[in-house]
């Protein structure tokens, strides 16, 4: 065995590797526009799509009608009922995925070059034409009370709603995406209809591929697929202010290991100071087994086999949340190890050498996301969602390499907020100081 | 809508990534991206190849499981894996992640029943220096009390994450016990929490020696690699570890004996919100040289389970609409004997008994009908399909053959496991299924709420 020595040397010496993506920009004759990364070598083409508003945009009174809507697209389409589009789609060997977040109605497709054509005709009946049968609403309706159920007997999902509830109130982030048992149980076939027309919308695409297709390809295939889409939708929610204060909420709920989320306002993705802002948090609580409140947590006190902490940037919102958990006689060191580290942080920024290591995995790092046509796909969407330009991917290492440990410990004062940072504890948790019991 | 899938599907993997599904691993197009060669000391080498990113992520798996462990030693061999971040004899405590991470990497580990495996996924000019950490844990490893103390508080907390948070895998772990007459399968791979609490250096160096050596492992390269490359930096790293004798000898585990009794078992839980009835059958895993009934019981999965057009989902959900969801899951790369699970939760006004007599009266009526040609047609074109796909993911090429080798099974298996799929009929289909769906060797469980007021949490939402 060699001296490990040797590993030091290489890091200086090793420059990371460069992210070679080359992203070729389509506008289609109806005015779409898409990324496009051409990989040929494999015979299949991965397609993204997002529309932006998702869930926010749900009528007054009417929560939870995009998220049952968005379920109901694969349950029958055009001339196919439920069955008939889902033998449709496993004869084409396609996969297509829907899903509704607070932001976004997302469609995620990946098909054969042999038989693209089939698969885009079905794919484009469950987007434009959904049938939207009462039997399939009956169905999946039911499959969403269950999981509204479930989820408030979940700790993990009711400390996040609980969290939501508290920040943002009224706002649509406030509220459970899937609905109430009541509100769901009220929603008809012309409520699906309108959360169809209202979040997919031709105005608010984004469009991203990569895979077995030419720029003329996917030009062509987009207007066929979007073009019926309706022209827009209603506007968007307002922005919303994170408002949190210090303290520890709880939530009894009877189950051995408390799990707790925690948080104040974060920033914004085109804030000046993001950067320095995200290398911060990865020193702080980035999920790696390098971070500070993993080391102080976890190595150092096994209080919990996972912390972590993250910039949740929203469209209408900015948040720094994290989570822990904790056996219920273990919590409460667990909240105070993270919120001395909160402070810790807040105070004094990092060190030289903890930004020199984390620039280091950051830059070497971000290259080895781009290695599969599905990968590429969903970062090239999320890009644009972002508002990044295609530019982005060559400069990005750069601006990491940019922030210095004076730019760290500004930013770490600016965003970091012992004095507004909340936790929200579900379970029985011991020896709290001055819990609020909900 | 498939939101309850992962709600009903059964963990088998203490793991960052999902257990991989067990479906055509290597193929006619992706046959020429794989290699293999041993190296003197008996440590198996796979390359597979994909140019398209520099990345490649390297992967070390040792034939150790935590079904090799001891009787009373219930969880060693995950915690094993957590201690392997500890230090050796050259290397601090968590300087392996940290010099990973200093070098753009990420890594991880995860521990199942036959296998444990290490892996990083970095740039591809750092292979060596990742195969010569992973070679100097793999003998040199060097734990102090102290560790053993913290880590194992931490893997208690895990335990406390993954199963007694969750009334559902709290209730899986019960059902695999009763499946389980004799054999390891029915410890729960993170252990028995009694048994965890007394874990210590001594347990854990034992089953180390035991079982750490390179004629136990095999080290998997994939990603944009050749494997003339792998080969010289494999010789260079791992070729000086000698092979250990003591290790790696056919792995004997207490077998089942017949089961002849139906083991049926009520759990209940007051953090139960949806109540569901689920059935396991002991059942045939792939075999070297012997993997038809495995691959038929493959396909039945899928015909069983797989979605919107299965049979269970067309009987329950859509034509008797006595269920809410229904799903099937089957693990066919086993050491041992696996099983073959299905569950069904209830649609509303429908009780437990009322959805089990309806799961068991659509097996009936499946057994007597047989397989709906057209529907084994398109489960057929969709595993070719995956072969494509699946160059797209090599991660997923690699984590199969690591599946396949750590099971007793030969790279030929592997290779020849898409054309035996693709040439299973029907009718061995069904007498698979017949011979599988046997009463007394299985375990049926109802997870329920339990009677009376409903916890805190639900009153103060």
């Amino acid at each position: 065995m060699k001296p490990l020595l040797a590993f030091v040397f290489s890091l200086f010496l090793a420059t990371p590797v460069l992210a070679e993506i080359d992203i070729q920009q389509v506008e289609t004759p109806l005015g779409f526009k898409a990324w496009l990364v051409e990989e040929p070598s494999i015979p299949f083409t991965s397609l993204q799509i997002r529309f932006r508003g998702g869930t926010s945009l749900d009528a007054p009174g009417k929560r939870g009608a995009t998220n049952l809507m968005v379920g109901l697209l694969e349950e029958g389409a055009g001339e196919l009922d439920a069955r008939g589009f889902a033998e449709a789609r496993e004869q084409l060997a396609a996969s297509f995925d829907y899903d509704a977040s607070a932001d976004a109605v997302s469609v995620s497709a990946r098909f054969l070059s042999e038989n693209r054509d089939a698969a885009v005709e079905l794919l484009r009946e469950s987007l434009v034409n959904p049938r939207f049968d009462q039997d399939a609403i009956d169905r999946v309706r039911e499959q969403v009370l269950s999981g509204i159920r479930s989820d408030a007997m979940d700790p993990d999902a009711i400390a996040s709603a609980t969290f939501d509830a508290m920040v943002f109130g009224d706002h649509p982030y406030g509220s459970d995406p899937q609905g109430t048992e009541q509100s769901v149980t009220a929603l008809d076939r012309d409520d699906m209809i309108a959360a169809h027309d209202a979040t997919m919308t031709r105005d608010r695409v984004y469009i991203a591929a990569a895979g077995d297709i030419t720029p003329e390809e996917l030009s062509a295939l987009i207007d066929r697929l979007l073009g019926d889409l309706p022209e827009t939708g209603p506007a968007l929610p307002p922005d919303v202010a994170a408002e949190t204060t210090a303290g520890t909420t709880v939530v009894p709920f009877d189950t051995p290991q408390s799990v707790a989320v925690f948080g104040h306002e974060g920033l914004a993705i085109d804030d000046p100071d993001f950067f320095a802002a995200y290398v911060m948090n990865t020193i702080l609580g980035g999920g790696s087994f390098e971070s500070r409140l993993m080391n102080e947590v976890r190595e150092k006190r096994g209080l919990t086999y996972g912390v972590y902490s993250y910039l949740a940037g929203m469209d209408h919102a900015e948040l720094l949340m994290g989570r822990v958990a904790s056996a219920n006689d273990r919590i409460a060191e667990a909240i105070s190890v993270i919120r001395d580290e909160w402070a810790k942080m807040a105070s004094e920024g990092v060190t030289e050498q903890e930004l020199e290591q984390t620039k280091t995995y950051l830059t070497g790092a971000y290259p080895l996301r781009f290695d599969g046509n599905g990968t590429i796909a969903r970062i090239l969407v999320g890009m644009q969602m972002d508002g990044l330009p295609a530019d982005y991917i060559a400069s990005r290492n750069d601006r990491i390499e940019a922030v210095t440990q004076d730019d760290v410990k500004r930013v770490a004062a600016r965003v970091l907020r012992p004095d507004a940072l909340r936790f929200v504890v579900v379970g029985q948790p011991e020896g709290l100081e001055e819990p609020q019991v909900q | 809508m498939k939101k309850l899938a992962a709600a009903a599907a059964a963990a088998l993997c203490l793991a960052a990534p999902p257990a991989p599904a067990q479906d055509s691993p290597a193929t006619p197009e992706t046959g020429d991206q794989v290699s293999t060669f041993t190296l003197d000391n008996g440590l198996e080498v796979v390359v597979v190849e994909d140019h398209r990113a520099p990345v490649v992520v390297h992967m070390v798996w040792y034939k150790a499981g935590s079904a090799d462990e001891t009787a009373g030693h219930s969880g060693v061999a995950h915690f094993l894996e957590h201690l392997l971040f500890k230090g050796t004899k050259t290397l601090e405590p968590g300087e392996f992640s940290r010099v990973v991470a200093e070098n753009g990497g990420t890594d991880n580990a995860f521990t199942s029943y036959d296998q444990t495996a290490y892996y990083q996924r970095v740039a591809a000019d750092r292979l060596g220096l990742m195969m010569e950490m992973e070679a100097d844990r793999m003998v040199n490893l060097d734990l102090s009390e102290e560790d053993i103390l913290t880590e194992r508080d931490v893997i208690i907390e895990e335990r406390n994450m993954r199963t007694e948070n969750d009334p559902s895998a709290l209730m899986r772990e019960q059902m695999g016990a009763a499946q389980y007459l004799n054999h390891r399968y029915g410890v729960p791979i993170i252990g028995w929490r009694h048994e965890m609490e007394t874990l210590g250096l001594e347990d854990a160096n034992a089953f180390y020696h035991r079982n750490y050596a390179p004629n136990n492992a095999i080290v998997i390269v994939a990603g944009d690699v050749t494997p003339d490359e792998v080969r010289q930096l494999a010789e260079e790293h791992y070729g000086p570890l000698a092979a250990n004798p003591e290790v790696g000898a056919p792995r004997e585990r207490p077998q089942e004996p017949p089961q002849s009794a139906e083991r049926r078992l009520v759990f209940k839980d007051a953090r139960v919100a949806q109540p569901y009835v689920m059935r396991t059958y002991l059942a045939p895993e792939r075999d070297p040289g012997a993997q038809r009934e495995a691959a038929a019981l493959v396909l039945l999965d899928k015909i069983l389970g797989g979605g919107q057009t299965s049979v269970l989902n067309r009987k329950l959900q859509f034509e008797t609409r006595k269920a809410l969801y229904t799903g099937t899951f089957y693990d066919a790369s086993s050491y041992d004997d696996t099983t073959f699970g299905l569950v069904v939760v209830p649609a509303k006004g429908m009780s437990l008994e009322d959805a089990e007599a309806a799961l068991d009266g659509a097996l009936a009526e499946f057994l007597d009908e047989g397989v709906d040609p057209a529907q084994l047609e398109r489960i057929k074109f969709r595993l070719r399909a995956e072969r494509i796909y699946q160059r797209d993911d090599v991660g997923s090429l690699a984590r199969r053959y690591g599946n396949a080798l750590t099971t007793g099974l030969t790279i030929e298996d592997v290779r020849a496991w898409p054309e035996v799929l693709q040439s299973i009929t029907a009718d061995e289909i069904v007498e698979a299924a017949r011979k599988v769906f046997d009463r007394k060797q299985s375990v049926t469980g109802y997870l329920m709420p339990v009677d009376g007021p409903a916890p805190a949490g639900e009153i103060s939402q």
